[in-house]
């Protein structure tokens, strides 16, 4: 083979006594599509940054084209020839299409200035050149995100790249847009460039990718060629499991229960639109049962969950719990009148970070706790006591600060701030989404026992098979709409993944 | 590069937590051996009812910065109290604080509404309310220093209680409510769930908007005071030097005392003690001959170390 | 959310900058200004639209548009300059102090100054990472307590000889104008070039509208923050020359409330105080209405110069709030 485009040697990097990144090495060959997967917390993010010149490394040593190299900042590294393209997409909005494309490195005329007509020309005819045509002169933030993303990859390849990484490119774009983009990694795979694709989606790895690095606690557990990996094998040395062991328990831990929908809802939203993200979709949710929500992202999943707590502002629609209703709808009304939410976004809406552990579960609860505007610490005791036990929250102490903990324990406290509430609708948005796999069987297992014990929930994941383990009726949801509802045995992933896509055929959005 | 990086928080760490108490410490030392009448109670007496006002407007400050907000408009809002009291001092003594204090919670009203009901800035929009209040301040005063000699006000500005000056006693009422009330109270959790993760705080269902407009209410109020205090103490209104710049102080005694800018944490024990070390400072300045300017360039040259090192904090 | 955008290619002949400089929503700085302008000709009639009192405004405008220009800069890079009154006292008595040694050190000893603060400034923010508003402030301070230190305490007013090429200068007028307003003009337009036309320019746009983004993009960041600053600072060291040029004299105590004054203009022009959009071209129109309204304020014979001040704190917040709510529905 022929020298490596860039060659990470045996590299560690650790913060504040955390080893993030222990020996490792990575070789990336021009041509060559390698992906780069591992569960959230595996050191992914601490390598590109590594690589990339954001973090120095603390050992180890990196070589881009057969000579030694260490980037002080990530400009050093793109002047190189080394660009990335991150999961958030990295432009800046409010400027035009062709400023974003060509910023920092503008066409100049012979007096030092801009020369904007010739950078509009050449911005048009460089997308033209991925097949996307598009007014460049039109702010970046009006455009979908798919043609944002792969404005991005432009900007990436205009600059003479040599070595690309990908971090997580699709995560936030629709099948189609997908396509698009995998068509350019092929293109760029064809121009002898050599990409480092960080996803976390399987298939994406065996329809592109060449070889495959998996990273597992800031190591490398496994590099070699896709061909001749099985998905099971990859899957298992991800998450540092015994194959045969997750052939036994299956993908989840819910339990078998499934009771069918009877009597009247706890829960009835009706005809909730919130345009143009929302158009008209009502739930129902009864007590002991769990109601899954499917759909592709933005396909309006959290936008019902916000709209049935109450946080966004809705155009039309009604929510009720037990017939009775609030003059103003916002979350604390819905709490009020017995719903409890825990949000998507664990960080940004979840978590209060400097506030202790004790202070994050009583939040809500709150006015219940306060006698006189005065909080009474031994009542916050018992409940912060009871559900850290019940939950198995693992904490130094209730005072500990909610920031020092893993995502899996934050999770689990946020199911205790909305749990101790004693609500009779929960609804999860994401539940399990970035924690370990231990905490996510737990919370699996905990939310089938909550149904049993009479507890309505609307359970929303973009994992198939949660939804479809979990729930015993699931709604599909496309472009905003309520598109299928599905009862106990029409619930498969096959199916789900039909409605889904005969819905999006129908519209062409 | 990574040697000095492991290091360095160890240091800075130290500093940010208790640094005020160990800086005030070694500034009295120094007093005491080099100052010449330092060490005596009229001096020690004098110092600490100087810091009164600042100490005052800092706590209601540290509030505020514990919703990840400023209030810039503190110093207009103590000029507008002490307009307002020479108006009113007709009807009595007690309304006329009365309507200073109502003045102040009016001020409140209008930057807690702007900050939670119309999104803005909390730097822009407390700027603009400095502004108009300090016009305001002046226009009610026609710009002129208003002297007054009214016996209860003399009493609150300049007696004492058992030996202890009156507005000392009143900073310490002030820090005792604080304390309590973001101890203890359901209030001061609200405040800081407010400010160390807003979207959260509005998720669990907690009234958001009542407590930013709350914490503004009681920054405008406790700057009233202030300013009923610092008038009462002179017997004259100055409303176009009264409150001047005393956000700066006000903030600088935040920082220094621990409290980050990022919001979600209050220190007011360390605010007061934040408060006391600059007037030290100033006072060792001036003791030693120093001119103002000089007090005024150290004073800048304090806040920006302080905010340094507790820059460290808001990024991790 | 459309997939792949079908609007047609385009060679591109007409320029972003004329696109983005007019929007309907920015032209109504303009068109109040126009309005306020008539307002105050029929109501005033010649006592304002007089050629001697539009001379005045012009001259009056011409100090606050230079700061105001390098506000621009600075709340479009996402930050905030409060230093800038404190600036101007401080370049002013500088000049003055400086004039002893001839018009070379006059000019130079506070443009020197300046632009160290400026830097100064600049560092903390950009490199260091503290908040703009708490640095500014603290050089708020710093520079007053430094403008005082040179004028003994306020004891001392330095004054600038009638003979010296400085006050000829500063007191010259061409064309009916006097020299400080076609030094700002001067200045704008080239601040109009480097804005529109330079790469510092356009990364002090990427950079206010997401720091993050702009240096993953490789752009230099921390130097674009920094510059803004000095940029800042230079410009409002240049009004302070011109004023002490003007009055003969440097006085400490000037400029106190100007640095909001001139976040109004910037804002009332309609650039985002979360920086990333806006025009220097807004910024003009921001300085005159605001600088045409006080005149106004002072032609009503019963109001006090104290109302200058009501206004112009009330009219921030106004402008602010209405914009705030625009970018917000636009958003969504």
């Amino acid at each position: 083979m022929s020298i490596p485009a860039l060659d990470v040697r045996t590299v560690s990097k650790h913060f504040a006594g955390v080893r993030a990144l222990t020996d490792v090495s990575l070789e990336l060959f021009p041509g060559e599509v390698h992906a780069l997967v591992g569960e959230n917390g595996a050191g992914k993010s601490t390598l590109i940054k590594v690589i990339t010149g954001v973090y120095r490394p603390d050992d180890g040593e990196m070589h881009y084209l057969g000579e030694p190299a260490a980037f002080a900042h990530p400009r050093d590294a793109q002047t190189a020839g080394v660009s990335t393209i991150y999961q958030e997409i990295n432009l800046v909005p409010m400027r035009s299409v062709a400023a974003n494309l060509y910023l920092g490195r503008e066409p100049v005329n012979r007096f030092g200035l801009i020369d904007f007509r010739r950078m509009h020309r050449e911005a048009g005819e460089l997308l033209a050149g991925y097949g996307i045509t598009v007014d460049v002169r039109r702010r970046l933030g009006e455009l979908g995100l798919g043609v944002q993303q792969m404005i991005a990859v432009a900007r990436a390849l205009s600059t003479e790249a040599r070595v690309v990484i990908m971090d997580e490119p699709t995560s936030s774009l629709e099948p189609r847009e997908v396509d698009l983009l995998l068509d350019v990694v092929a293109l760029l795979r064809r121009r002898q460039i050599a990409v480092l694709y960080v996803t976390h989606k399987l298939d994406e790895v065996f329809r592109i990718c060449d070889r495959v690095t998996v990273l597992r606690d800031g190591r490398v557990a496994h590099t070699g060629p896709v061909t001749g990996t099985s998905r099971l094998r990859l899957v298992a040395t991800m998450l540092g499991r015994d194959i045969d062991q997750i052939r036994r328990h299956g993908a989840t831990t819910f339990g078998d229960h499934r009771p069918a929908a009877t009597g009247t809802p706890v829960l009835r939203a009706e005809g909730l639109t919130r345009r143009p993200l929302l158009d008209g979709v009502s739930v129902e949710v009864h007590a002991g049962e769990v109601v899954g929500l499917a759909g592709l992202l933005g396909s309006g999943r959290t936008e019902t969950a916000k709209a049935v707590f109450g946080a966004d502002r809705l155009d039309e629609g009604a929510v009720t719990v037990d017939g009775g209703s609030a003059r103003r709808w916002n979350p604390a009304a819905a709490i009020r009148s017995g719903i409890g939410m825990v949000p998507e976004d664990r960080k940004a809406e979840g978590i209060v970070g400097d506030l202790s552990v004790r202070d994050n579960i009583v939040l809500a609860a709150l006015p219940r706790l306060t006698t006189a505007g005065f909080l009474s610490r031994r009542r916050e005791d018992a409940i912060v006591d009871t559900f850290v036990r019940r939950l198995r929250i693992k904490i130094t102490g209730p005072g500990q600060r909610v920031r020092e903990l893993s995502g899996g324990n934050q999770q689990k406290v946020l199911l205790a701030r909305m749990l101790c509430l004693h609500p009779r609708v929960l609804i999860l948005d994401e539940p399990t989404r970035g924690i370990d796999v231990g905490a996510k069987a737990e919370i699996q297992a905990l939310i089938s026992e909550l149904a049993t014990l009479g507890l309505g929930v609307l359970l929303i994941s973009s994992e198939l098979e949660e939804v479809v383990e979990g729930a015993g009726r699931v709604l599909v949801l496309r472009d905003g709409a309520l598109v299928a509802v599905l009862h106990d045995d029409e619930v498969s992933e096959a199916r789900i993944m039909r409605e889904i896509a005969q819905a999006s055929e129908g519209g062409t959005a | 590069m990574t040697g000095t990086r492991t290091a360095r928080p160890d240091v800075l760490t130290v500093l940010r937590g208790g640094g005020v108490y160990p800086a005030i410490l070694l500034l009295l030392l120094f007093n005491v051996a080099f100052t010449p009448n330092f060490a005596t109670l009229t001096n020690l007496r004098l110092q600490l009812v100087q810091v009164a006002p600042v100490a005052i407007v800092a706590i209601g400050m540290a509030l505020v910065i514990g919703t990840e907000g400023i209030d810039l408009s503190v110093g207009s809002t103590m000029a507008l109290s002490a307009a307002l009291l020479p108006l009113y001092l007709g009807y009595g003594v007690w309304p006329a604080v009365v309507v200073a204090l109502l003045a102040g919670a009016a001020v409140g009203i209008v930057n807690g509404s702007l900050v939670a009901f119309g999104h803005m800035q909390p730097i822009i929009a407390t700027l603009g309310t400095l502004v108009a209040c300090r016009g305001l301040a002046l226009v009610l005063a026609d710009g002129r220093l208003a002297e007054m000699f009214d016996p209860v006000l003399g009493t609150l500005g300049n007696d004492s209680v058992l030996g202890v000056p009156i507005s000392v006693l009143l900073v310490l009422v002030v820090t005792g409510a604080a304390v309590v009330a973001v101890r203890r109270a359901a209030f001061g959790r609200r405040l800081l769930a407010v400010g160390g993760n807003r979207a959260a705080a509005t998720l669990a269902g907690l009234p958001v908007n009542r407590t930013l407009v709350t914490v503004y209410v009681v920054s405008g109020v406790l700057a009233a005071a202030a300013g009923v205090l610092s008038t009462a103490r002179q017997g004259a209104a100055d409303p176009s030097s009264a409150g001047l710049l005393i956000e700066l102080s006000a903030i600088t005694a935040v920082v220094v005392g621990g409290t980050p800018l990022s919001g979600g944490r209050i220190r007011i024990l360390g605010t007061l003690m934040g408060a006391l070390l600059m007037q030290l400072i100033i006072a060792t300045v001036i003791q030693h001959d120093l001119p103002d300017s000089t007090a005024r360039m150290l004073q800048a040259g304090i806040i920006v170390a302080a905010v340094y090192v507790q820059r460290g904090r808001s990024r991790a | 959310m459309t997939a792949v955008e079908t609007t047609a290619a385009t060679t591109g002949h007409r320029t972003v900058t004329g696109r983005l400089w007019w929007r309907p929503d920015r032209a109504g700085t303009p068109i109040v200004l126009a309005l306020v302008l008539i307002v105050g000709s029929l109501v005033f009639g010649d006592s304002f639209a007089s050629g001697r009192n539009l001379g005045n405004i012009a001259l009056d405008s011409s100090y606050l548009l230079l700061i105001a220009t390098g506000m621009t800069f600075v709340v479009l890079s996402g930050g905030i300059d409060l230093s800038v009154g404190s600036l101007l006292a401080l370049s002013g008595v500088l000049t003055a102090y400086g004039a002893q040694w001839g018009t070379l050190t006059a000019v130079l000893l506070p443009l020197a100054v300046c632009g160290v603060i400026g830097l100064v400034n600049g560092l903390l923010i950009g490199t260091a990472g503290i908040a703009p508003f708490i640095v500014t402030l603290a050089s708020l301070l710093f520079a007053r307590g430094l403008a005082f230190a040179v004028a003994d305490e306020g004891n001392k007013v330095h004054l600038i000889p009638a003979d010296l090429a400085l006050t000829r200068l500063g007191q010259a007028r061409w064309l009916g104008l006097s020299a400080p307003v076609w030094f700002a003009l001067v200045v704008f337009a080239a601040a109009v070039v480097v804005l529109n036309r330079t790469r510092f320019g356009q990364s002090t746009f990427a950079v206010g509208d997401n720091l993050e983004a702009a240096g993953l993009m490789g752009l230099p960041t921390a130097r674009v923050r920094v510059l803004v600053y000095v940029v800042s600072a230079l410009l409002t060291g240049i009004a302070g020359v011109l004023v002490a040029a003007q009055t003969q004299s440097g006085l400490p105590t000037i400029g106190e409330g100007r640095e909001l004054e001139a976040i109004a203009a910037v804002v009332i022009g309609g650039t985002l105080l979360t920086g990333g959009a806006g025009s220097l071209a807004g910024t003009l129109a921001g300085v005159l209405l605001l600088k045409v309204i006080q005149n106004l304020i002072n032609q009503v014979g019963t109001l006090t110069s104290y109302y200058q001040q009501v206004v112009s704190g009330t009219f921030l917040i106004v402008v602010v709030l209405i914009q705030s709510r625009l970018t917000r529905r636009r958003m969504r």
